[in-house]
């Protein structure tokens, strides 16, 4: 330890020759007393840089000492002590680390830094912490330069490079040293090699990095480009920069009088309002702008109120002048370079968030094809509009939340919870087929509303047993976290999760329509009943069962929708019209046209929502409409069946 | 054959109007600004708030009960008419704050300053303070007054053109309008939509010019203006339905296929009837509206079309008093229920509280009503006169919905 410290101090001696040199730590200490007593981050900054720079072996020790709240001083003659609390008092030692005795509580004056004091010391004890012994405090040291870099930081951390025997703490030494460089370095060729070393590489870090160099601020000036600016571009007044920002550039760089506000205006006139007239012109005609001009600009001619521009003053000041953007960074070759850099980087990033733009879409269609697919059965294939659809999803996602009510391990009650689902909304679905909807397979439209009644009543039950505030439904730990390809690109398991039982259950469908008995007879039973049932099908019992099977589907895409939204009662008819719309864009009778609606649905919300990201409710508002249009062109939705499968 | 008059054709115009009339009376004599303050006034507004909604469920009632088109964007064009008329009432009001305010400044305020200083006060709950395009007429009353009727019945014409041009029907139609109805909520909770987002219209009950006139009084003349307004409605209604166009638009409800045959121009009916509907609903929403006080997106969530399609259908689709007796029925019955009035059941392990189990009354009650009672309250009528629809019951002999059944085959 003190080996090295040793080292880095005579580094120190070599790097910083005239400074502080014949200056120990405790004389340091002694000629600012008064400030190390009482510190304020302003004033104490020099301070702790000498004390840094000192050279004496101990530095490291008082600085650490200090932000520990380790320092005292003895009361009776001044001396500054390391402190450590004893038995009875304090125990002191001298600077050196020699054992001096003890003291009582009373005599020694701790010394107790403030935040912003001890981050101060932080910074400046981390150039000993580069190389610490423990690999640990010197991982910390890099992460505290990453966070705050400082044109000071970066001689130590490369001095440090050298001697580390760590090979991952190395490869983030220099890639720390890089992008310090290529900001804080004197040299700009190193700067600009720094920037062109990384390429169009993505990380967060490097985009930290490279962005301030690039910033800007306008400029106004009269003539031509004031010397030692590095310009960015010239801004045309009117295309480039509004008139108003324009002139207020101007009125900022103290280039012109400020406009006249409506309400300086208002307050000038006031002031000189005379017998009941303004500059000759009456009170009561001051209701029109044009008055009120006239009033002012003869109050200004008079001098009784400062000058103020119009609007054609204000004009031909903007004429007058030239506007530019420039750069805060005075070194063209560095922008310029820089410029480039984060050219090749925004391609980059413009394809990740593309490829995560995708994934988004793909995601969101499958959960919307989750909520249709039973949907695509009970609606699709039967034609039984059934409102309550969404409340068979919200009933799903409840049953998963009673379960982990009892089973508190959240795997084995997720796999618990989706058979328990299926029982539950088959169940519901089987009754409300032989209860309700069976009386009613000739009238849809009323099918419609009687299942609307449903659903209302199946709300409200949810809410008085449930309550209106949202339900957890959690996912097992190993459902947590996302992939993560780089700083852009990543979708969480969750997501993937739900993507792959969309799948299966498209799978499950096809298997269940096209190569079973039952799906044979359902077929068969919606194309014509009384073929089937002169074929020795029963239609009652194949409806039931039909339609109970959609319910049920749909109460296990309600555990798997509960798992990321909040289950409310209100959680399926947030679904409802989408899935509607899912089917019926899809066209009505075809999984594989659902599954082109869900794609075709999430594809738009995703994309609308990106050209406009601060507003989901207007992407929800523009897919609808874009649907409305749709179904114009192609009233049978995207896969439209043919012939007599069409049945009509 | 013998031409008979109008209201020998519909005597229930007559008993309509005869019962509007004395319930009018009756409320305006029990009223506090004009009577034995028997009724207060909120309960006045209660009545005028649901005589509007009687109002548009005549509107639901010809395009579903008559013509077969099962909307569920009505409420949609209702909320669309109160926001037309909030937005003169509250550019109005605000005016006269804003001048009033700015008269104290000690010089008279220019036009640029009042319009500022009315859109800081109308869109600063929403962090504007311009106003965005649509307010462009709000300081008109009569350009607002036409834009009550102008801009339902535009919407109503271009969603109805699309959709009936592609042969959308039934509840394919009914979603459409539903997600129509979705898609215009969404859009007006936005705060950039120009109608203060989700904070809605407020202060509608203060009327301009009209700061003296008491609430006690206000509440009255909302009152009568729905009364007039319906009983108008009622007339118009049933002499559109009663004449060949009724008949008509029944025939396109029965079998539209067949009436397209027979050389009429199916949805040029539907969407006059569609359009027509939509502004008498949007003329019940802006009475509506100015006595409810408030307006915001949530009035125009899908659900409220459904409620709406709810009374008709326990009132009795298909005959205009049952759609006024289902409206003003249930909406009063659900306000009594949820306004905790309603005594609770005690089951001794559990007690019926109706502000929560109201819903699901409704809701089972709607599904028995579909199932056991399709024609609803109005039925009770044909009961009480003799009529009675032949028994159909027994299975069907052939595919089609009108083929012969078991036992007029038998006969």
């Amino acid at each position: 330890m003190r080996r090295i410290i040793l080292s880095l101090a005579a580094f120190l001696f070599m790097a910083l020759p005239g400074l502080a040199q014949d200056q120990s730590a405790t004389d340091i200490l002694n000629t600012n007393r008064d400030l190390i007593e009482k510190p304020t981050r302003a004033k104490i900054a020099p301070v702790i840089a000498a004390l840094a720079e000192s050279g004496v072996p101990l530095a490291a020790t008082v600085l650490g000492a200090w932000g520990d709240k380790g320092l005292g001083i003895r009361k009776s003659d001044g001396m500054f002590f390391l402190i450590e609390a004893g038995a009875d008092g304090w125990k002191l030692r001298d600077l050196t680390g020699a054992e001096a005795g003890t003291a009582a509580k009373g005599d020694v004056l701790e010394l107790r830094p403030n935040a912003g004091v001890r981050g101060l010391i932080a910074t400046a004890l981390v150039q000993f912490t580069l190389s610490d012994p423990d690999p640990a405090k010197r991982a910390d040291a890099l992460q505290s330069i990453a966070r705050d870099p400082e044109a000071a930081h970066l001689e130590p951390l490369r001095a440090s490079i050298e001697a580390e025997p760590d090979p991952a703490l190395k490869a983030q030494k220099t890639r720390l040293e890089q992008l310090l460089t290529l900001r804080f370095d004197p040299d700009s060729a190193k700067r600009v090699a720094a920037i062109e070393g990384f390429g169009a590489e993505l990380g967060l870090d490097v985009r930290g990095a490279i962005n301030p160099l690039l910033a800007t601020r306008q400029i106004a000036f009269a003539g031509d480009l004031p010397a030692n600016t590095n310009l960015a571009r010239m801004l045309d007044p009117g295309t480039d920069i509004s008139d108003v920002e324009a002139y207020d550039l101007l009125v900022g760089a103290g280039m012109a009088p400020a406009r006249l506000t409506v309400d300086e205006a208002r307050a000038a006139l006031l002031a000189h309002i005379v017998d009941g007239a303004v500059a000759g012109i009456p009170v009561t005609d001051l209701g029109i702008q044009a008055n009120r001009d006239r009033a002012y600009t003869a109050l200004e001619a008079a001098g009784a109120v400062p000058p103020a521009a119009t609007d054609a003053e204000a004009a031909a000041a903007i004429a007058a002048h030239s506007f530019a953007e420039v750069y805060a960074e005075p070194d063209p070759a560095v922008t310029t370079a820089a410029r480039a850099a984060m050219d090749r980087i925004d391609l980059t990033v413009g394809a990740m968030q593309a490829a995560d733009l995708a994934l988004d879409a793909i995601s969101l269609a499958s959960i919307y094809f989750l909520a249709a697919i039973g949907l695509a059965i009970t609606f699709g294939v039967m034609r039984v509009i059934n409102m309550a659809h969404g409340e068979f999803i919200m009933m799903g996602a409840y049953t998963g939340y009673v379960v982990q009510l009892f089973i508190t391990n959240y795997t084995l009650s997720i796999i618990v919870a989706l058979p328990l689902a299926f029982a539950v909304t088959f169940a519901a679905g089987v009754a409300m087929e032989r209860l309700v909807i069976r009386h009613l397979y000739k009238r849809p439209l009323e099918t419609l509303l009687a299942t609307f009644g449903i659903s209302i009543a199946l709300q409200q039950i949810a809410k008085n047993i449930f309550g209106t505030q949202a339900r957890p439904l959690t996912a097992p730990a190993w459902l947590d976290g996302a992939l993560t390809f780089n700083d852009v690109l990543s979708i969480s398991y969750i997501r993937i999760a739900i993507f792959v039982m969309a799948m299966m259950f498209l799978l499950f469908f096809l298997w269940l329509m096209k190569r079973t008995r039952l799906g044979l007879e359902v077929r068969a039973v919606t194309q014509n009943p009384s073929m089937a049932a002169s074929m020795g099908i029963n239609p009652d019992r194949i409806n039931m069962l039909t339609f109970g099977l959609g319910s049920g589907i749909a109460g296990i895409a309600g555990v798997a929708i509960g798992l990321f939204a909040k289950v409310t009662s209100e959680l399926g008819s947030d679904y409802i019209v989408q899935s509607f719309m899912t089917v019926v864009v899809g066209g009505v009778g075809n999984i594989w046209g659902t599954l082109a609606g869900a794609f075709l649905i999430g594809t738009l919300q995703k994309g609308i929502e990106w050209l406009n990201p601060s507003n989901t409710l207007a992407a929800q508002t523009y897919m609808i409409l874009f649907i409305i249009l749709f179904i114009q062109f192609r009233p049978r939705g995207i896969i439209a069946l043919k012939g007599r499968a069409a049945g009509d | 054959m013998t031409r008979h008059s109008f209201i020998a054709q519909n005597p229930a115009v007559l008993w309509f109007l005869l019962i509007l009339a004395v319930f009018t009376i009756v409320v305006t004599l029990l009223s506090e600004a004009y009577g034995v303050a028997f009724i207060s006034t909120s309960f006045v507004k209660t009545l005028g708030k649901t005589l509007c909604l009687c109002l548009v469920a005549l509107a639901m009632d010809l395009i579903w009960g008559y013509a077969g088109i099962l909307s569920l964007g009505h409420m949609a064009f209702f909320a669309i008419g109160g926001y037309m008329v909030g937005m003169w009432l509250m550019y109005a009001r605000t005016e006269e704050i804003v001048v009033a305010a700015l008269a104290q400044g000690g010089l008279p305020a220019t036009p640029e300053e009042v319009r500022q200083g009315i859109a800081t006060q109308i869109f600063g709950v929403v962090g504007a303070s311009d106003f965005p395009p649509v307010w462009a007429l709000a300081h008109s009353f009569w350009a607002q007054m036409a834009l009550v009727v102008a801009v339902p019945g535009v919407l109503a014409l271009v969603f109805g053109w699309l959709a009936f041009r592609s042969r959308v029907t039934g509840v394919y139609l009914s979603i459409l309008t539903q997600a129509m109805t979705l898609a215009l909520a969404l859009y007006l909770f936005q705060n950039d939509s120009g109608l203060r987002g989700n904070n809605g219209l407020s202060g509608l009950q203060n009327l301009p010019g009209l700061g003296d006139v008491s609430q006690d009084a206000l509440s009255v003349w909302f009152f009568w203006a729905s009364a007039v307004a319906l009983g108008l409605a009622y007339v118009l209604l049933t002499w559109v339905v009663s004449g060949k166009f009724g008949s008509v638009i029944r025939a396109i409800r029965d079998d539209e296929q067949r009436v397209r045959f027979l050389g009429y121009s199916v949805e040029g009916y539907k969407l006059f009837v569609f359009t027509l509907t939509a502004v008498i609903a949007a003329i019940a929403g802006a009475l509506y509206y100015p006595q409810a006080g408030i307006i915001n997106p949530a009035e125009l969530a899908p659900i409220a079309s459904i409620y709406l399609a709810v009374w008709v259908a326990i009132g009795g689709r298909g005959r205009l008093y049952g759609a006024v007796i289902g409206a003003a029925f249930v909406s009063l019955l659900s306000s009594w229920f949820t306004g905790g009035r309603a005594p609770s059941i005690p089951l001794g392990f559990y007690t019926i509280n109706w502000v929560d189990w109201w819903l699901v009354l409704l809701g089972l009650s709607f599904v028995a009503v579909t199932l056991f009672a399709p024609k609803g309250i109005g039925g009770l009528f044909d009961l009480w006169q003799g009529l009675r629809s032949p028994d159909r019951k027994g299975a069907a002999l052939g595919p089609d919905d009108s083929s012969l059944q078991e036992k007029e085959a038998v006969k």
